[in-house]
């Protein structure tokens, strides 16, 4: 799947920093939300980057950022070298071709007043100058049926199908413009677990088809290990562990991460009773307010006083070649550790 | 559910069957069909419907009524009592009090009709724009509005009346009407801007518009296409009750001597002329207050109705 | 329990398990139709046991609970049939001031949504000793304190300090914990957990079910975890009921349904989920979609989706057949679907 190592997104110091403001007339900054905090990746053609983390690590902003749908305070966000961040206007629109999300909800993401024609097609409306006026009804067909949907359901409306055929429609509305990144954010959490993997094949037969790249965010660790070639692990607005999906997750440095494997509950009760867990304490710290040094260390069993006052770097460590942001980073198998 | 189709087999073991309701509790409907399947079973509903077509059909064909001429005065039967040959009597200047009712019909329903259209042009752009830009122009607008509501109603109209048609101005037939329209609309704005605007902020959060914006799609497309027609449901109801309660404004403005006045007919003036002969001839007033009143409930309870069906809390 | 309690639920002196759900059937009359969302639910429950009830939406497992607990809302729902016996008594004959008596006492509910389950305008201290105050009788002050004690139980942080916070203040973990508390607060002997961490991320996740599985050592309830998660399942249970179209289609104690499923949906389910300790090929993806309860397949409600299907799951509604003491399917066909091997 990953022959190509060519980079078509590359993601540089991204920071996004929500103000936090007082006063009704005059609006005072008092501090700000630190939801993404200086965050770099690249993606290459035809793989898959899993962004897996809890909730308040930043990873829907991280979707929204790559989607130019907020600005971010500072970075860039480079597809094919150009940067969607600080486009505007025609090239912004133009870009966005090449960048498209499917989203969470499938309740929500589809306008209900709209045909599922009107959804799909919607597209060649903004873009009209990717399909001829004439064959746009033919071409949202095309689309319907690669989604495994029913082209002659073509009039009907979106509370008239399933969550997962509405899944299906979204999709196949990210695929009408031929993106070569779609950006998943948790597309298929909202499912019944029977209808997640009809959703997950769909998605990987695409992939395959049409030669994608897949960001896919997401909190289910076993749905992300399962789609993606690399891994990356968010804390708290910074990405605390990059790599392969197997060394994320058969040889995982950062306390977190092993952490957050461990808390995994395996579906197979065999040998329930001694397996060891490493039970975090407490919730996350919230991101106006995050620890200094490593935003890690307040839940951290390994945290010294270098901690506190030095934030590591994210970078591959003596004993492992992917990159891990600990200062004490070490191979420490979780999940087949019984 | 209909036939499961060969495509569907494209995808090994995604062959879901063609679009069926779901399950109950999971599965949505479309609004509109929910609504009309709750106001067809309304009782309230049927008889405002009903009483508006009355009401529509009076003021577009009063003939259809009675065959009287309202402006045909005969001054030796002014104040005469309801009789066979004038079911309501006769008013002041002895006029059938019966044709003009009806005829009133059609004056007041233009009124309450036109000044509700233009407040929810007015009231509903602004609000789309307050709440799609945000920012500097939502709060000017905002402001605005709450200045135009602090103004008490009756007041206002008596300030911009009293100044562009004063009472013993004589202005013609289609330059009152139009001027009471637009003070009312004036008046009245605000509070449609306000639910404009909540109904578009609700909508401008969900995620088919973020998918929309992702797509490229300008603030034009985004307000006509997506958060319009999902803020339409709560403006319509509004508008519906808006009607009723205009017609009512209207009165109370002719009342005051500074709404419309002869040679309009309406049922406002019709009380205006006669409020001070309540003791002696009661039926010169009764009828056209009954007309006004019977409206307003139409228009009143109509919007109820709609608002009651729309209502996914009182379901 | 009080003494009155148990005069009326005569304690220990019936044969059967502590809770026993016996052909229960629910119905929803609705404006599209009347759905039924159970048809002759069974299962039990005894003291120190943990029974899961996994299903996807729709399956009837929560309308099931909410009928034990009485929190149904009816109408919509009716109960159409069957038996719910706690120390071999009826709930459902019971009138409505026994049964709130055992509502909390007897048999307690956690909820899935902590924030929409707690009153948002009382302190949760106010709330947890609320259920001292209504059901005991306990004066303000002595409820307090007990309030205090319950959140330390359920390791509240400085406990003292937040007791005078409201909802919002915590964090979804720390509100579960006070749902938690407010659940075991009359020591029940049956609690049901809907769903309880599903709208957590995995590292509270783990935690609540750390606490959960500790209060039910401690005090010997029987626990019923209703969830679709196979994982948590597998951690916890001790026995499951695989609830599908308002059927109950597997029973079975937990390391033989993992180890040989006997239903075809069981082993789908299990086949179609990703793993994290291992990759995987291409996962295996149960066909088509959950029944519409309004239109009920025939015969079996799982045979459009079957891939055992045959002509006779189309017309003849399989029975819970047994397959050894505490093991049933009701699958016509569960042999073949036990003998396709081992996981």
């Amino acid at each position: 799947m990953k022959a190509n190592t060519e980079s078509i997104l590359e993601v540089r110091d991204l920071v996004k920093h929500f103000p936090l403001t007082q006063g009704i007339v005059v609006k005072r900054q008092i501090g700000a939300i630190k939801a993404v905090d200086g965050v770099s990746f690249d993606l290459h053609r035809g793989e898959t980057l899993g962004i897996v983390g809890e909730s308040g690590c930043g990873k829907s902003t991280l979707a929204k950022l790559l989607m130019a749908l907020e600005r971010p305070t500072s970075g860039s966000v480079r597809i094919h070298g150009r940067d969607i961040a600080t486009a505007r206007g025609g090239e912004l629109k133009r870009m966005r071709r090449n960048i498209q999300m499917v989203m969470q909800d499938p309740y929500t993401s589809l306008n209900p007043r709209m045909t599922v024609g009107d959804i799909v097609g919607e597209p060649f409306e903004i873009h009209t100058d990717v399909v001829p006026k004439g064959g746009r009804r033919r071409r949202v067909q095309e689309l319907l049926e690669v989604v495994g949907l029913n082209p002659d359901h073509i009039n009907r409306y979106p509370h008239q199908f399933s969550g997962g055929q509405r899944q299906r429609i979204g999709i196949a509305r990210g695929l009408a413009l031929q993106p070569e990144i779609i950006i998943c954010d948790e597309p298929v959490s909202a499912l019944d677990v029977s209808i997640q993997a009809q959703v997950m094949n769909l998605l990987e037969r695409l992939q395959n088809e049409f030669n994608l790249a897949y960001i896919f965010i997401a909190h289910d660790l076993s749905v992300v290990r399962h789609i993606s070639d690399r891994v990356a692990v968010m804390y708290l607005g910074k990405i605390v562990e990059l790599g392969r999906d197997a060394e994320i997750y058969e040889s995982p440095t950062h306390p977190y991460t092993q952490a957050l494997l461990s808390a995994v509950p395996v579906p197979d009760p065999e040998g329930r009773e001694t397996r060891q867990r490493i039970i975090l304490q407490g919730d996350p710290p919230s991101p106006a307010n995050p620890p200094s040094g490593c935003h890690f260390r307040t839940r951290c069993w390994k945290a010294q006083d270098i901690c506190a006052e030095q934030t590591p770097a994210l970078e591959a460590r003596p004993g492992s070649d992917h990159p891990s942001a600990c200062h004490f980073a070490e191979v420490r198998d979780v999940v087949n550790a019984q | 559910m209909s036939d499961p189709t060969a495509t569907q087999d494209l995808i090994k073991g995604a062959d879901e069957p063609a679009a069926s309701p779901v399950a109950v509790r999971g599965g949505q409907r479309s609004l509109w069909r929910d609504t009309w399947d709750i106001l067809k079973r309304r009782k309230i509903f049927w008889i405002s419907l009903v009483m508006l077509v009355v009401f529509l059909l009076m003021a577009a064909f009063p003939s259809l009524f009675t065959h009287k001429d309202p402006e045909y005065a005969t001054l030796a039967k002014s104040m005469e009592l309801p009789s066979a040959d004038a079911w309501f009597g006769y008013d002041l200047q002895g006029r059938d009090v019966y044709a003009r009712a009806v005829y009133g019909a059609r004056t007041s329903i233009i009124v309450g009709v036109l000044a509700t259209l233009a407040t929810v042009l007015l009231g509903g752009l602004t609000g789309v724009l307050a709440a799609y830009f945000g920012r500097w122009l939502d709060a000017i607008i905002s402001r605005v509005g709450e200045m135009f509501l602090g103004l008490p109603y009756v007041l206002g109209a008596i300030i911009i009346l009293g100044t562009v048609a004063p009472a013993q101005s004589n202005p013609g037939k289609a330059t009152i009407m139009a001027v009471v329209i637009i003070v009312l609309a004036l008046l009245g704005w605000p509070i449609l801007m306000r639910i404009a605007r909540s109904a578009v902020i609700q909508a401008k959060h969900q995620d088919y518009v973020q998918a929309a914006r992702a797509l490229g799609a300008g603030p034009l497309r985004i307000i006509f296409k997506h958060l319009l027609p999902n803020s339409l449901a709560p403006i319509l109801v509004y508008s519906t009750i808006t009607i009723g309660s205009y017609i009512g404004a209207e009165a109370t403005l002719s009342l005051l001597g500074i709404g419309l006045r002869s040679p309009v007919i309406s049922w406002g003036i019709a009380i205006a002329d006669h409020a001070s002969y309540i003791r002696t001839a009661p039926h010169a007033m009764f009828f056209p207050a009954g007309f006004l009143s019977l409206c307003v409930l139409t228009f009143v309870m109509l919007g109820e109705a709609v608002r009651d069906a729309l209502d996914p809390k009182l379901r | 329990m009080t003494e009155v309690l148990s005069e009326q639920v005569g304690r220990g002196s019936h044969g059967g398990a502590l809770l026993e759900v016996d052909n229960l059937h629910v119905e929803f009359r609705t404006r599209a139709g009347v759905a039924k969302a159970v048809n002759g639910v069974t299962y039990s429950v005894d003291a120190g046991e943990t029974l899961a009830v996994l299903g996807e939406s729709g399956s009837g497992k929560s309308v099931t609970a909410q009928t034990i607990m009485g929190i149904l809302d009816m109408p919509p729902g009716k109960i159409t049939g069957g038996e719910i016996r706690f120390r071999g008594v009826d709930l459902l004959k019971l009138p409505e001031d026994q049964r709130r008596r055992i509502r909390g006492e007897g048999i307690s509910m956690v909820f899935q949504d902590a924030l929409s389950a707690l009153n948002p305008v009382f302190p949760v201290g106010w709330q947890i000793a609320e259920m001292f105050r209504m059901h005991r009788g306990t004066s303000r002050a002595e409820a307090k304190k007990k309030a205090i004690e319950l959140m330390d139980r359920v390791r509240i942080p400085a406990a003292k300090d937040r007791v005078n916070d409201f909802p919002h203040q915590f964090s979804g973990g720390m509100r579960q914990r006070i749902m938690i508390a407010m659940a075991i607060a009359l020591d029940p002997e049956i609690l049901i957990a809907d769903e309880p961490t599903t709208a957590l991320d995995v590292t509270v996740q783990a935690q609540i079910m750390g606490l959960l599985a500790e209060l039910q050592r401690d005090s010997n309830m029987g626990l019923i975890l209703i969830t679709h998660d196979l994982g948590v399942v597998a951690d916890v249970a001790d026995k499951i009921a695989v609830m599908y179209g308002g059927r109950i289609v597997e029973n079975a104690p937990v390391h033989d349904l993992y180890k040989n499923p006997a239903h075809p949906y069981s082993k789908g389910l299990l086949e179609s989920i990703p793993r994290v300790d291992h990759k995987g090929q291409e996962l295996y993806a149960i066909k088509g979609l959950p029944p519409n309860l309004l239109e009920m397949p025939t015969g079996c409600a799982f045979h459009p989706r079957c891939p055992y299907r045959r002509d006779n799951c189309v017309t003849d509604v399989p029975p819970l057949y047994t397959i050894s003491g505490t093991r049933g399917s009701a699958c016509h066909y569960w042999r073949e679907v036990i003998d396709e091997g081992e996981h």
